[in-house]
Formats: structure tokens, sequence, C-alpha cells
């Protein structure tokens, strides 16, 4: 049974404030804070799909924008073969159904993330994060240059993609979804990290020779949470996607690489609540620094630099103490 | 036989460090690796478990042979590595270093914590944090959590206090009474030579002799194993 520590806590703080804030701003008649709460949700979910990879293995991916902009373009092309009826492939037609749609994502997230995992992950440190990025790049180029889905441009979803028994225009039951896939997808993540999985891919970290001698293959279980980690991303993509409704190579470019990463700094490294944290936190600087100036990142940094000189285990480390895991 | 070990030889680089090693043991045997310091028992056990594969000579785990195959494959066929000095996983907790490891067997959790105590007691405790003694202790039985079938001890009990050391053997002896196979490297003769059936001393990363502990005269002794 979970006991209630300190870090138990404050991610409780954390899920219920994420739930009553766009809560409070629809009785307020204020729906562009339940759009950024949203935005919270899903940058949550990718991070938390990174953070598998990243908190847990110590794969620093650089090119987890890669399976978020794939989550967006499957839920950008469905939806435009649905809207169309234009067939898609071998005869499949589109959908304008989220659960269609976040099938799909995963299917193929997941496949790119076992392909590109499995050449990367032959490396390791510096040569991963490059080679990582080389892959992310790929695809981001793909996309610019593949006229019938927008290249450059992107691709606009007219309307938002569907859920059974649902209005998903209202922007309340939207953020209810992704509330919803969110905590889904941190109950995937606790289930890991106590899996003999998660821990054995913890030990990888520390020591991969010491995993060996125990009889566990460190590659092959890097690849499986690496496949996971790009499928969990890839469906926050889907869901970015319909959140905006629009996709562009934006979402596939290395800045949204780097972002995911420094959710996960801020918020927490490897700590069940350490992205949703840390995308709360960005969003709302983003919002409250960028009403005052253009240049927000430019004091972003300096909180990233506070953060990484200060206070190691991110926000939840500052708050909750020093993480179990290291 | 368990274990064939046949004229292994293994380099670190360049050098050779091993010029023909033949060790074997049988089920239920436990053999002592023993010679002087640089001889060539620690290397002889990294070349069993590939982590140092040889380059000549063969290794012959029930019966296959070890060639090519990977460290985590060697560890599947059976062979349980307690390194020399104590490599838990620092930053897991005790029962996350012993679960990490579980393979299904006879060997569980229950039986571990039973064999050492102290374990159980300090379960939620991170690994980094445990005593000198108590980190061997985690690394003994994360070896047998995966069931192996032959346990390798390399210096399971160097730069322990004297207590320590004590309920270590005990735990080594009450092994080798249930039967399981065991090679293992200790400088401590009073406690090794009455756990051994037999010791093979290694010099100059060859095998030297071979034989029955009483066998081990005073003479033999000072030749191979004095300083």
């Amino acid at each position: 049974m979970m006991t209630l520590t300190r870090e138990n806590l404050i991610n409780l703080i954390l899920a219920v404030m994420l739930l009553a804030v766009p809560f409070a701003a629809n009785a307020l008649g204020q729906p562009f804070y339940i759009t950024l709460a949203t935005r919270i949700a899903i940058l949550a979910l990718a991070a938390t799909g990174l953070n598998l990879a990243l908190g847990l293995g110590g794969l620093v991916s650089f090119g987890h924008a890669a399976f978020f902009g794939i989550g967006g373009y499957v839920a950008g092309i469905l939806a435009a073969h649905a809207f169309s009826g234009d067939p898609l492939l071998f005869g499949l037609s589109g959908s304008k159904q989220m659960w269609v749609i976040w099938i799909a994502a995963v299917i193929l997230s997941a496949l790119v993330g076992l392909a590109i995992g499995a050449i990367s992950l032959r490396t390791s440190g510096v040569y991963f994060i490059m080679i990582t990025l080389a892959f992310a790049q790929m695809v981001y180029y793909f996309a610019i240059s593949w006229p019938a889905y927008g290249g450059e441009d992107g691709l606009s979803i007219l309307v938002r993609n569907q859920f059974p028994g649902v209005n998903t225009m209202r922007p309340l039951t939207f953020f209810l979804i992704c509330y919803v896939v969110l905590l889904l997808g941190l109950g995937l993540f606790a289930l890991i990290r106590a899996s003999r999985f998660g821990t054995a891919l913890q030990a990888a970290r520390q020591n991969e020779v010491r995993v060996a001698t125990v009889g566990i293959q460190p590659y092959r279980i890097r690849l499986t949470a690496f496949a996971i980690s790009a499928a969990v991303t890839g469906l926050a993509g889907a869901l970015f996607a319909d959140l905006n409704r629009f996709v562009s190579p934006s979402m596939l470019s290395w800045h949204m690489s780097g972002e995911l990463i420094v959710l996960i700094i801020l918020g927490g490294t490897g700590r069940l609540f350490g992205p949703l944290a840390g995308a709360a936190l960005y969003v709302i600087f983003e919002f409250a620094l960028g009403g005052l100036t253009e240049r927000w990142q430019f004091f972003l940094g300096l909180i990233l630099l506070a953060v990484v000189l200060f206070a190691r285990g991110g926000l939840l480390g500052l708050l909750a103490g020093k993480a179990k895991h290291g | 036989m368990l274990l064939d070990v046949t004229k292994i030889e293994a380099f670190y680089g360049a050098s050779q460090a091993l010029f023909g090693v033949d060790l074997s043991v049988a089920e239920g045997e436990a053999v002592a690796l023993m010679g002087r310091n640089g001889m060539g028992k620690t290397t002889t056990i990294r070349a069993i478990c590939n982590l140092n594969p040889p380059r000549a000579g063969a290794v012959k785990i029930c019966g296959t042979d070890t060639k090519g195959k990977r460290p985590h494959h060697i560890a599947k066929l059976g062979i349980g590595l307690v390194p020399e000095g104590r490599r838990c996983f620092p930053n897991l907790t005790v029962h996350e270093n012993l679960f990490a490891a579980a393979r299904p067997g006879q060997w569980t959790l229950e039986r571990v914590n039973e064999l050492f105590p102290r374990l159980e007691e300090r379960h939620a405790q991170m690994a980094r944090s445990l005593s000198g003694g108590e980190q061997q202790m985690l690394a003994i039985g994360r070896a047998l959590m995966t069931n192996p079938r032959l346990l390798i001890l390399d210096e399971a009990t160097e730069g322990l206090a004297p207590v320590i050391r004590q309920d270590i053997w005990k735990a080594i002896r009450r092994l080798k009474a249930e039967g399981l196979s065991i090679l293992v490297v200790d400088k401590t003769l009073s406690e090794l030579l009455p756990v051994a059936d037999r010791c093979v001393i290694l010099e100059n990363g060859r095998s030297a002799w071979s034989g029955r502990p009483a066998d081990l005269t005073t003479e033999l002794q000072d030749r191979y194993l004095g300083v």
C-alpha cells in the first residue's frame, strides 16, 4: 500500500491543483486557462514518456520530439483522410475517433522507437545523445519535405477528433480526457518503476556489467523501455495535435526534444510527478514571463541554471527532499 | 562436470595474464582457487564469466561451450558471481537489489533473508548506506537470487571485521552443506581449507597444483602461498 510520504502528498496536491484550475476557470468563464492546463497535462504526459528512458534508464534521448511529432502527424493524417474520404494505406480509411488515433499513434511511435533504439542503444553517452538527435532530425526533414501533408506549413485538423459520448470541442471535456490519459501514463510509469523490469532498468543505469552478471541483458531491457517511452510520448503528441487542431514540423524539431528534457530536469528526474511539476513550471513561466518579454526563454535559462546548480532534484527534490533513487 | 576450464589463456590488452589454466568443479563440490596476489585468480573468474573472454582454451558450463557467449548468457547457464569488492547497485534499496536479480528456483527473497537476517532488517535501506559486511551479504544474496548452479565468491571476506567474516563463512558452510557447488577465492586458509573439497593453486597465470586440502602441506603453502 502506498504510504503518505511528503513526496506523495506533494504529488497529490499537484494532481488536485491541475484538476481544480480548469473547473475554476470554467466557472469564471476563462477558457484560456483550461487550454493552459490541458497543455500542461499533455506536456507532462510527453515528458513522463521520456522520464521512463531518461529518469529510470539514464538514457538521455535528444530525439523524443520524433515520437511526439509522429503522434501528432498520426492524428493529423488520420483526421485529414477521414475528412476528405480518401483512403489511407492498403485500403484503410482515416479516422476521427480519438481512441483509434491513440492506438495508431502508440503503435507507430513504439515501432519507430524500436527501430531508433535498436541502433542508438548500441552507443552510449554523448554518442547516444547525438544519434537520437540525428534520427529525430531525419524525421523532421522528412515531414518538411512531404507536401502531401502540408510540408513546412503543417496540417490543420478542421474539427477536433471525437471521443464516444462526449463533446470534445468543449475545452473542459477535452482537458478531462487529457487528464485521465496523463493519470494512466503516470500509473504506467509507477507500475514499471516498481516492477522487476523497472528495477533492472535502474540497476543497468548504475552498472551495466553487474546487471549482466545476474543474467540480465542491459540492451534488451533498455530497448523495451525506449519503445514504451516512445509510445507514451507519441500518445501525448496525438493529444497535442488535437489541442491545437494543428500539427506542424515544429513538433518534431530538436527544440521540442530539448524542451522535454528541460521539463524533466525542472520537475525532478526519475520522480513520478517530476514531469508534471516541470510542465506546470514551464507553461506558467512561458505564460507569465512571455507576457512581460519576448525573451522569456532567457529567464527560463537562468532558472534552469539555478536548478542544475542548486536544486539537482528539481522542484520535487526541493520540496520533497532527495530522491530515493539517484 | 558443472564447470570445466581447459587451458585457458587470457589477456589484458597486449599483456598476457593467463597462460593455460585448468580448473573443474563437479556438482556439489567446493573448490578453493588459491595463489598469491597477481597470479590470475580474479582473471580466471572474469574469463569464466566472459567479462574478459579467454583467447585460447575452453570453458564449459554443464557441457556447454561458453565461447562467444555474452556475460548475461553465462549467468543464465547457472553461474552466480559475487565479484571482488562488494559490488551492489548503490542507488537501489536492499530489496530492489535482490528483486532485480530474481529468477525462479529454490532461492527466494524469504530464503535469502533467512540466510542473512540483517538484510531483512535493512530491506528498505539504500545499498550505499549499508556497512561493508552487509553489502557483501547483499552481493551474495543477489547472486543466490539468480538461483545459480555454481556460486563463485571472489574474496568475499576481504577487508571485513572478524565478526562479520564469521557470519559470511557460516553462510558459505551452510550453502555447501545444502549441496550448492562453490568456487571460492579467499586468503583466510583457516576458514577456506575446511570448506573446500579440492584446492587449485595458480602461479604466474598457470595451474601449478591441484589436490585435496589435506594434501596441501606446509611446504606447498610456503612455496605457492607464502609472501
